[in-house]
């Protein structure tokens, strides 16, 4: 059964420095106040896995929390670049960021075969590009089969996983819907898990398409009411995609970020 | 004769490549812009395909993002992310990939990766791959959407993000790429689409008012011309009138 637990709480019992640490969610329930909790606690040295770190890991890395990104894409979607991401990988700033990356494609099927239990994905990617050169976890393997030639990825085995989603109920039974991504598997080949709801209800009423995940399978869930925003949580809340925009111009400049940082994330307890 | 700008004729020339009853996968900007365009215009029953899990997305306003609500709101279904990848993509159930480029080369592969040689130094860091390398690899055919200039359309790419014709015939036989690859780009100033023979990207139409120079000063390798070069046709009033519309909803 999984713990209930306050955001501080979870995220201090959870997430320690210099962890590999995968807060999923494909534009849709993005955990952006558990992300702020962690800049809050000030977490160093953290692998940051995703498979789209956008907005709130531009957050995460310019806060100083991360030392390695694991991603297959990096940009604020529909808007541009991510302007603390660039400024990590072109002038190390705050620190330095090395980076391994993937395409979407090997991302997903990295979290499957940790979400899986085995040691590897298969699939049919990467060929002919540049990515394996400068990642050695992209590898060709011979179908014992039929002799041909496919791409080989290692699991992903987070040490803690961070979701938001809809809501959960006392026992820690989580339910969540609309576009869940890789959630279930990125929560699925954690050691540890954090879920971070809109809600706790007595019981949990049944909703098309939603993924469950049972209390026994998730570490800890604690309530955080517009845990997403400037995401958005299907059925709560819409994306604020104003947001998205003006996040371009506050993060351009550094001290405008620090700015930012200090006032919206490290003196307040409530998502921005 | 009606105004429009050089990005209008650009969409509407990509809307154009996409047939009605066909599943494409669509990227956000410029792709999603002509998708929805087509499924307004000439294309009603046109799938669309978002890497976020949506499958067969009817938005009634253009998403900033490939997550927006309204793509699960209207689509057919709403997958995983692996399901959209290895069921949908993976086996070759998609007709089209649209996708944009940071950098194309003359066998159109794509870099969104770095500017610069120097991956662990770049010039400019890019957003990455993305969905891009398998969409390019996989799709029946893909269509590629770029603003032509000496900077997007360089001899060589920095990085090979996604796999056109590597350096020419057979090369995506040889590495098993299984589409058809980029047959057709759809620039500012024309189209440009892959000879059969040499896989070479080839001048073939260009927009109204634009000449040959304009589209060989804007190309960083000797550009061939296609003997069949035509003028295409500019945007009808119906499609420009959609278009702004859509864009409109973007507020």
């Amino acid at each position: 059964m999984a713990k209930l637990v306050s955001l501080a709480d979870g995220v201090a019992e959870l997430v320690r420095d210099g962890d590999t640490v995968a807060l999923e969610g494909f534009t849709h329930l993005i955990p952006f106040a558990a992300g702020h909790e962690i800049i809050r606690q000030q977490r160093r040295d953290l692998t940051l896995v995703r498979m789209t770190p956008d907005v709130i890991y531009d957050q995460l890395i310019g806060a100083g929390c991360a030392r390695r990104l694991v991603f297959s894409w990096g940009g604020n979607p529909g808007v541009g670049s991510l302007h603390r991401f660039r400024d990590a990988v072109q002038n190390s700033w705050p620190v330095p960021l090395e980076l391994e990356e993937h395409s979407h494609a090997g991302m997903a099927n990295r979290y499957v075969a940790g979400a899986s239990g085995l040691p590897f994905a298969v699939l049919r990617g990467y060929t002919g590009t540049d990515l394996p050169r400068h990642t050695t976890n992209i590898r060709p393997i011979e179908c014992p089969f039929t002799g041909e030639t496919l791409t080989a990825v290692p699991a992903l085995r987070p040490d803690v996983t961070v979701v938001h989603a809809q809501r959960a109920d006392r026992a820690g039974n989580v339910q969540m819907w609309g576009i869940t991504g890789v959630q279930k598997e990125a929560v699925l080949a954690a050691h540890r898990s954090l879920v971070t709801v809109e809600e706790i209800v007595d019981e949990l009423d049944p909703v098309p398409g939603q993924v469950v995940l049972p209390g026994w399978a998730v570490t800890a869930v604690a309530r955080v009411p517009g845990g997403s925003h400037p995401s958005y949580t299907q059925g709560y809340s819409v994306r604020d995609n104003d947001f998205y925009v003006a996040w371009d111009e506050i993060s351009r400049d550094r001290e405008t970020f620090q700015d930012w940082i200090a006032r919206h994330v490290l003196t307040t307890e409530v998502p921005a | 004769m009606t105004d429009y700008t050089a990005d209008e004729m650009m969409t509407v020339a990509a809307a154009r490549q996409l047939r009605d009853g066909t599943a494409c996968f669509v990227g956000i900007g410029l792709p999603s812009t002509a998708a929805n365009l087509a499924r307004a215009t000439h294309a009603p029953n046109l799938v669309l395909i978002y890497e976020s899990g949506c499958l067969g997305a009817k938005p009634d306003r253009l998403p900033l993002s490939i997550g927006d609500g309204v793509l699960a709101d209207t689509a057919d279904a709403v997958v995983s992310v692996p399901e959209v990848f290895n069921y949908w993509l993976q086996p070759g159930r998609i007709d089209v990939g649209f996708l944009g480029a940071a950098q194309l080369d003359r066998y159109g592969n794509i870099n969104t990766t770095v500017i610069g040689g120097d991956y662990a130094d770049p010039k400019v860091r890019l957003p990455g791959a993305g969905g891009a390398p398998e969409i390019a690899a996989s799709c029946r055919e893909v269509v590629v959407v770029v603003r032509q200039s000496l900077r997007t359309c360089t001899e060589r790419v920095d990085f090979v993000t996604s796999v056109g014709f590597g350096s020419g015939p057979g090369d995506r036989e040889r590495l098993g790429l299984r589409g058809g690859g980029p047959r057709t780009v759809i620039t500012d100033l024309g189209v440009l689409e892959a000879d059969p023979a040499t896989c070479e990207l080839t001048l073939t139409r260009l927009h109204p008012g634009v000449t040959v120079e304009q589209a060989r000063a804007a190309t960083g390798w000797p550009l061939a011309v296609s003997a069949e070069l035509v003028t295409g046709e500019p945007p009808t009033a119906e499609e420009l009138a959609v278009l702004r519309a859509l864009e409109a909803t973007k507020k």
